[in-house]
């Protein structure tokens, strides 16, 4: 592929693909059979030029491929504070993609959709929280690839071979003991994501085993901590004892070593954990926002019941971000007419830290997202108060933060 | 203290000078670094409010979303990056936005490895040189020499 015998575009792609291989001291490249890109987000006129130059140069992706939020909801943008600039060439961007023959997914969680790897799979995927989820979840197998190498990766079929693709170095290393924490709490909607908030930060660069974990957590449970472990820290993998697939026992997820470090996790670490997730001090509120990771079928089912019947306030802006497919199902499923009819409104394709959505009056947010809850006070310079699921419907009624803080005070 | 040299690894060789912004903490680049203004927004960093643009950044590694990457080849773009990243073990997201950066508009900027140890001696306020073999001078009143 260097000599440009497949293209210009793959010759450039193997050149940084290549490069790369250097830094992390692969000696060869081996094969993907699947790739994610989060190279689609658009920040800028650099970002937009590189996937131009790349589908000018006609790259076409070597493996089945989907594709991470964009900048834009191309139908919705309008009834938001996107400039007709930012959604014209944040399209721009979107179209540079889908020409390279990838799947326009446009989500945060392909793991949810017909991009879900199988166990062992060889990927190259990008977004934090979708490479902890494919890699501890599913257990197939990336390193935490950034924007604008994994398009690459895609394009050639090929990655160094190194790190999470290979089997000693998904061994656990930081053994994290859950010290007496209930069962009631671990079933609450907030504990795995305040627990992965809290890993996230005390994990550093070692691969985590959660041991004490009682619970059969959803799916959905799974998804919140690998987005709260990849944004307060580097989590690319992470073994839950009896949960995750490659830690059926301690033994087995330390690959039969011996843990390089031991921590032990109490009710009150998760409690503090839980407070510095919010940081508004007040009730007011102006819009509760979920869905980062995405929404999925299963979190539209768990909404549904809870606003049947019910109306936001007036006041209040109650926004969930999806993707088109799990809109779809939803619908079908009969489960989003009831979230319409609350007042909600849905954004697809994108998420309000992606897109420049949030009109400047929008000052203070409520979510049971811990990814939304990291990044929104810095990138958005908005205030936030993380709650449960059933909080955030019954704040939005209300129109100010009310919390039910019964399992966390009691435990 | 007089002049220190560091026989760092050059995983993006080049040549910087600069002053020296240095913290204990990795840093994410999205919502992280304001690329318009080269500033660092993340509110839990220790360095939120400084500006980096033209300086020598010292963080032990990135950290959180993939889009760091693309953060600084938009920061390189628009004249706000880093003049070098310092990290203590190589770092592949810094070493890829570099590299990109060379690739699109030929402005790579010097990522260097350093261990532990050395990374530790570094302070906010020196003045640091970064040479193409991954040698760092550093001097600690803050002057250039």
């Amino acid at each position: 592929m260097l000599d440009g015998r497949r293209g210009p575009a793959a010759q450039l792609a193997m050149s940084i693909v290549a490069r790369m291989a250097d830094v992390y001291g692969a000696s060869e490249l081996m094969d993907i059979s699947h790739a994610h890109v989060d190279s689609t987000i658009y920040l800028g006129d650099a970002t937009l030029e590189f996937a131009e130059r790349l589908a000018a140069l006609g790259a076409r992706v070597a493996v089945p491929t989907s594709l991470n939020v964009s900048g834009v909801d191309e139908c919705g943008w309008r009834e938001w504070a996107v400039s007709p600039e930012w959604a014209a060439k944040a399209a721009r961007q979107m179209l540079a993609y889908e020409r390279m023959g990838a799947v326009p997914t446009w989500t945060c969680a392909p793991y949810q959709t017909q991009a879900r790897p199988r166990f062992g799979q060889q990927i190259a995927w990008g977004e934090s929280n979708a490479i902890a989820f494919a890699n501890s979840v599913i257990g197939a197998r990336t390193e935490r690839y950034p924007d604008l190498l994994d398009i690459c990766c895609a394009i050639t079929g090929r990655v160094p071979a190194v790190g999470l693709h290979l089997t000693e170095p998904r061994a656990g290393q930081l053994l994290v003991r859950l010290a007496g924490v209930p069962r009631a709490l671990q079933e609450d909607d907030q504990f795995f994501a305040v627990l992965g908030h809290l890993i996230g930060m005390r994990a550093g660069d070692l691969i985590p085993v959660i041991d004490g974990i009682v619970v059969s957590p959803p799916e959905d449970h799974l998804k919140a901590f690998a987005a709260a472990a990849a944004s307060s820290g580097r989590v690319a993998l992470f073994h839950i004892v009896g949960v995750t697939p490659e830690a059926p026992t301690i033994e087995a997820a330390f690959q039969g070593r011996a843990p390089a470090a031991a921590i032990e996790v109490t009710t009150a670490d998760l409690r503090d954990a839980r407070r510095q997730l919010t940081t508004a001090d007040g009730r007011e509120l102006d819009m509760v926002i979920l869905g980062s990771p995405h929404f999925s079928l299963a979190e539209f089912r768990a909404l549904a019941p809870l606003v049947a019947g019910r109306r936001a306030h007036a006041r209040v802006k109650f926004l969930v971000t999806s993707s088109r497919l799990m809109k779809e199902e939803a619908e079908k499923a009969g489960v989003l007419a009831p979230v319409l009819a609350f007042g909600a409104q849905i954004t697809l394709d994108t998420c309000i830290l992606a897109s420049p959505m949030l009109p400047p009056e929008i000052r203070t947010l409520m979510t049971n997202s811990a990814k939304y809850a990291y990044y929104a006070p810095s990138l958005l310079n908005t205030r936030v108060t993380f709650g449960s699921l059933a909080d955030c419907v019954r704040s939005a009624v209300e129109g100010r933060v009310a919390r039910d803080e019964s399992v966390w005070e009691t435990a | 203290m007089g002049d220190r040299v560091i026989a760092g690894r050059a995983v993006v060789p080049g040549d910087a000078r600069g002053e020296a912004l240095v913290a204990n903490e990795p840093l994410s680049f999205w919502g992280g670094y304001d690329f318009q203004t080269g500033r660092i927004i993340d509110r839990h960093h220790p360095l939120a409010g400084a500006c980096a643009a033209g300086r020598i950044l010292a963080v032990p590694a990135s950290k959180g979303s993939s889009t760091t990457t693309a953060v600084l080849l938009e920061a390189v773009r628009a004249g706000t990056a880093p003049a070098a990243i310092l990290t203590t073990g190589v770092d592949p997201f810094f070493a890829l936005a570099s590299i990109v950066a060379d690739v699109m508009y030929g402005k790579p900027f010097p990522v260097v490895a350093l261990t532990v140890e050395e990374f530790a001696t570094l302070q906010t306020g020196m003045w640091v040189s970064v040479a193409a073999s991954g040698l760092i001078r550093s001097t600690a009143d803050g002057q250039p020499r």
